[in-house]
């Protein structure tokens, strides 16, 4: 039965995605719609399963409580962004002749879709070596998603993302083989990538060539990642995509690099113990977290203000995994879910804005809570959120975090997670209330024409989905979810 | 005591066929014709598939051979054509953006190459990944080899030499790989190499959209970004 499920969460999206290269673009979004939404019914089929045991089928699928997680995250923002894109291409389309715009629907509803195939398929692989092969399909999906705007600025940041991820992808290739070249020393030639098999093994495997695998794959999988120094791609693409790609780009693509990541975390520590996996996850975490917030501090592009965002966040996963106390790792993978939903958000908010205002520019976007009645307190509230203000989901994550940090006796560490969380939300909070609070200027301006209305009822209603998730995330988290968070916890620490 | 036994066939030929790929990536590095470079980097994928084959008969792993097979089509053959082409409308005197692409001089950037090469080869090479499988001093020149590629894609400012650095990287990653990770199952190989013609392809699509926007290979005024 779960097979099924498992199967048809490998085949829905991909046969999405085909279907909408050959019908009418009206038809792709629908297709888009009804795909997004079985995958996310789909992916919590799975969740009750994925919470008591792992299920492994015909040796390649393996879904553990970790790996339903991250593929939570990304069932909930396909379905949600799909709804999103019929009114955003919508808008597109007005700018467009007809050829270039039936053109535009057809690739970018193809692509969307491969998109979210291969980020659903990463976290169900057994072996390191197809979880690489499933990362690299993302990338050079993504790639060509970035350059669908065919402008200037999106060759550039299309060109600078594939290479830097290629290259850092390379980095993770070579993680992978020195994997194997580990792995081998005890199961043998045949050895094949599984990490169901490598897992059993850990504590006998040799150190040196896990340690190097650990921190190739740190850099390598981290330049996805967004963890510093390695994040210089991302500013750039995520605000040159179009803004259903940014939201998939920031809530599920850097999650799902992270869940690379977690892997190799996991083969490290039954190898050479806590210690030196911990340290390396606890640098490149602060250093992210110290950059993002620094550029939060002076943005003027709103779209980039939300891609450092995502690099702080990210850098705030990496810490957490780094204190590695069972609350602040419940605290990650909760986090991974909260900031896929309010993330989600904010970029579908910021899309809004785009489109209401026709600039990126935060200087050029004014008085939005009286010209968006419902984007505007959504987009206030998603900000909020993104800043762990109680009564989100991230709020609870984050806190989880630091009382994590704190009983593992992290406190310099913990300390400084609060004080650059802290930064980042000055940065966050004033760009928002400038947004959304500044009077509009009725003389002149690009506001000047604006009236109070919403572009689409498409872009709102999954924002409004976005916000009760977060709530719900924050308040009570539902029963099973949680039983999910303490298995993936138990398996991040070692439990088979 | 202290006597130094001579290398094997195996390691022999392992070690001569890493260390003249390694000197492809500097040919590659110093380059300035588009079709030369494709030329040095096909010639080095070749090499790849001739110490595959030297593997398999050494070791008796009959995969290999196929892999060999399979490797040379597709990085002999397929990715240098596919490359070709899809660089083929940018016109033959195109040559000059990739020429004079060079952010430092080329004579330093050789001898920073050159440090690189050093720095990765003692860096493998301290890792003292040694086994039966495995001859140290070919992995150490594939670390050289890694760092040389990056090398490339830092110091050419024009797309088609970052790509061919991209691709030459992966084949520095394969003949890591080989040394390390000969018996890897074909099937997980062959999904690599194919992955591998998908990134090329992706690739040609972009730098033809970032010519066809620029005129132009040069990523000189890919600067609009920032901050």
């Amino acid at each position: 039965m779960m097979f099924a499920v498992v199967i048809a969460l490998a085949a829905v999206p991909l046969a999405a995605g085909v279907v909408a290269l050959i019908v009418p673009p009206r038809l792709a979004a629908a297709v888009t719609v009804v795909a997004g939404i079985a995958s996310f019914a789909l992916v919590l089929a799975l969740v009750p399963a994925a919470a008591h045991h792992t299920l492994t089928y015909v040796s390649y699928f393996r879904i553990d409580a970790v790996s339903a997680i991250f593929m939570l995250a990304t069932g909930f923002l396909y379905a949600a962004v799909a709804v999103y894109a019929v009114g955003y291409v919508g808008h597109e389309l007005r700018e467009k002749d007809p050829a270039g715009g039936r053109r535009y629907t057809i690739r970018f509803y193809a692509l969307f879709n491969a998109f979210a195939w291969s980020m659903f398929i990463a976290p169900m692989m057994n072996s390191l070596a197809l979880l690489w092969i499933a990362i690299e399909v993302t990338t050079v999906v993504s790639a060509l998603l970035v350059a669908l705007e065919n402008s200037e600025a999106a060759a550039e940041a299309a060109w600078k993302y594939v290479l830097i991820a290629s290259a850092g992808l390379g980095l993770a290739l070579l993680a992978t083989i020195f994997a194997y070249f580990a792995g081998a020393q005890l199961l043998g030639q045949h050895y094949d990538l599984a990490l169901s098999t490598i897992l059993q093994v850990g504590s006998q495997l040799p150190p040196t060539p896990v340690r190097f695998a650990f921190l190739l794959a740190v850099l390598g999988y981290g330049t996805k990642v967004g963890l510093f120094p390695v994040h210089t791609w991302l500013p750039d693409a995520h605000s040159e995509a179009p803004t259903p790609v940014s939201a998939l780009l920031s809530g599920s693509l850097l999650a799902v690099s992270f869940y690379a990541i977690l892997r190799y975390y996991q083969i490290a520590t039954a190898a050479l113990g806590t210690g030196f996996p911990r340290d390396a996850l606890l640098a490149f975490g602060v250093a992210s977290l110290l950059l993002a917030a620094l550029y939060l501090l002076d943005q003027r592009d709103l779209k980039r203000l939300l891609a450092y965002s995502s690099v702080e966040h990210m850098g705030i996963l990496a810490i957490g995994v780094s204190f590695g106390a069972p609350i602040a790792l419940a605290g990650v993978m909760l986090h991974v879910l909260a900031h896929a939903a309010a993330k989600g958000n904010a970029f579908m908010g910021a899309g809004v804005l785009v489109v209401k205002f026709g600039s990126k520019r935060i200087s050029a976007q004014r008085g939005a809570m009286d010209l968006l009645p419902w984007t505007g307190p959504l987009f206030l509230l998603a900000v909020l959120a993104l800043c762990a203000m109680p009564p989100f989901g991230i709020f609870r994550s984050e806190f989880q975090i630091v009382a994590g940090g704190f009983s593992a006796h992290r406190y310099a560490a913990a300390s400084v997670l609060i004080v650059l969380v802290t930064l980042a939300f000055l940065g966050l909070s004033a760009a928002a209330t400038s947004i959304m609070f500044r009077p509009l200027n009725t003389t002149r301006g690009p506001g000047a024409m604006a009236h109070a209305h919403e572009p689409s009822a498409w872009m709102v209603v999954p924002m409004v989905a976005g916000f009760i998730v977060l709530l719900i995330l924050g308040l009570h988290p539902p029963g099973e979810l949680t039983e999910l968070i303490t298995r993936a916890v138990a398996q991040l620490r070692g439990a088979a | 005591m202290g006597t130094v036994q001579a290398p094997g066939v195996y390691t022999g030929a392992a070690d001569v066929i890493a260390a003249l790929m390694l000197l492809l990536e500097f040919g590659m590095l110093r380059q300035a014709l588009i079709r030369d470079q494709i030329r040095l980097y096909a010639t080095q994928s070749a090499l790849i598939s001739v110490l595959a084959v030297v593997i398999a008969a050494d070791r008796g792993i009959g995969d290999l051979y196929a892999l060999a097979a399979l490797s040379a089509a597709l990085k002999v053959v397929a990715v240098p054509y596919l490359v070709r082409k899809l660089l083929g409308r940018t016109g033959r005197d195109e040559a000059a953006g990739v020429a004079g692409s060079y952010t430092i001089g080329v004579a330093n950037s050789v001898l920073g190459s050159i440090a690189l090469a050093a720095i990765g080869f003692f860096c493998f090479n301290s890792l003292g990944i040694h086994s039966a499988d495995a001859p140290g001093t070919a992995l150490a020149i594939a670390g050289g080899m890694v760092l040389v590629a990056f090398g490339l894609m830092i110091v050419r400012r024009d797309v088609a030499s970052q790509a061919i650095g991209f691709f030459s990287l992966e084949n520095a990653i394969s003949l890591a790989a080989l040394v390390v990770a000969a018996g890897l199952p074909l099937i997980l190989e062959t999904a690599f190499l194919f992955d591998l013609l998908v990134a090329v392809v992706v690739f040609g699509m972009l730098i033809r959209a970032h010519h066809t926007r620029s005129d132009s290979l040069s990523t000189a005024d890919l600067t609009k970004l920032r901050g």
